[in-house]
């Protein structure tokens, strides 16, 4: 109890400046956020407007003609990147995180590694589908 | 290494293992999906309309819903455990999450099954 009460009190350095500007995450450290932030944005709003495009795409030819036409919105385009993004980059770290749970590369060379390649990888496989959005 | 003894509490290994095994079904959706609509072309209606009219479709799509809302679940509760602290804003938030994949989950069944 009283080792409790004598416990030091640590100072905090997490201002938004050093948050922002002063801490800086190593690369498997934005995989791992980065996954959290496309996994959450992937919920909502992502997994709504999926499923009000199949919705509306599969109700009848016109309904389908015209999300083509709002599919062809250069904002609704860019949204769809933004998808197409947070899709791969949640399944790229996430076939990383799977491996790394078989106690493949957790060494950390090997971690930093499939770190790049997940951030890499999954920007590639946007610009490709990006490119076929386009 | 802690000892855990296994008894009333699963120590949250049952949504540990859901959430591997939903994103693996996941993974293998999007993989199928993907080869069945071709890179080539960008499908017409009839095309787009006939794939979904197909029983094993529709079930793996919804079985894909499924996965996903439990997915979700685990990885949303997550987040709200680890930054959103006061007890009554995190239950709700927790209320409003599983409303939202439930409604998703009927959503999808209503689309698939019209």
């Amino acid at each position: 109890m009283s080792s409790a009460v004598a416990k030091k009190v640590r100072p905090k350095y997490l201002s938004l400046r050093a948050l922002l500007f002063e801490i800086r995450l190593p690369l498997p450290g934005w995989v791992s956020i980065l996954h959290r932030v496309s996994g959450a944005l992937l919920v909502f709003p992502f997994a709504a407007w999926l499923l009000f495009l199949l919705d509306r795409s599969l109700a009848s030819p016109e309904g389908f003609a015209r999300i083509a036409s709002y599919l062809d919105l250069p904002l609704v385009k860019a949204a769809m990147l933004l998808f197409i993004w947070a899709y791969c980059h949640h399944l790229c770290a996430g076939i990383r995180f799977l491996l790394l749970d078989l106690n493949a590369g957790v060494a950390l060379a090997p971690a930093r590694r499939s770190a790049v390649a997940v951030l890499v990888v999954s920007l590639l496989l946007t610009a490709f589908f990006g490119a076929k959005l386009w | 290494m802690v000892k855990r003894v296994v008894v009333g509490a699963h120590y949250g290994m049952r949504d540990w293992l859901a959430q591997r095994l939903t994103a693996v079904l996941m993974a293998a959706y999007t993989l199928v999906l993907l080869a069945h609509l071709g890179l080539g072309s960008s499908p017409t209606y009839e095309s787009w309309r006939a794939l979904f009219a197909q029983g094993w479709m529709r079930v793996a799509t919804l079985l894909f819903a499924v996965s996903l809302a439990w997915h979700a679940w685990v990885g949303a509760r997550d987040i709200l455990m680890d930054y959103v602290k006061p007890d009554g804003v995190r239950l709700g938030l927790q209320a409003a999450t599983l409303l939202l994949l439930a409604v998703y989950l009927g959503w999808a069944a209503e689309i698939l099954w019209r």
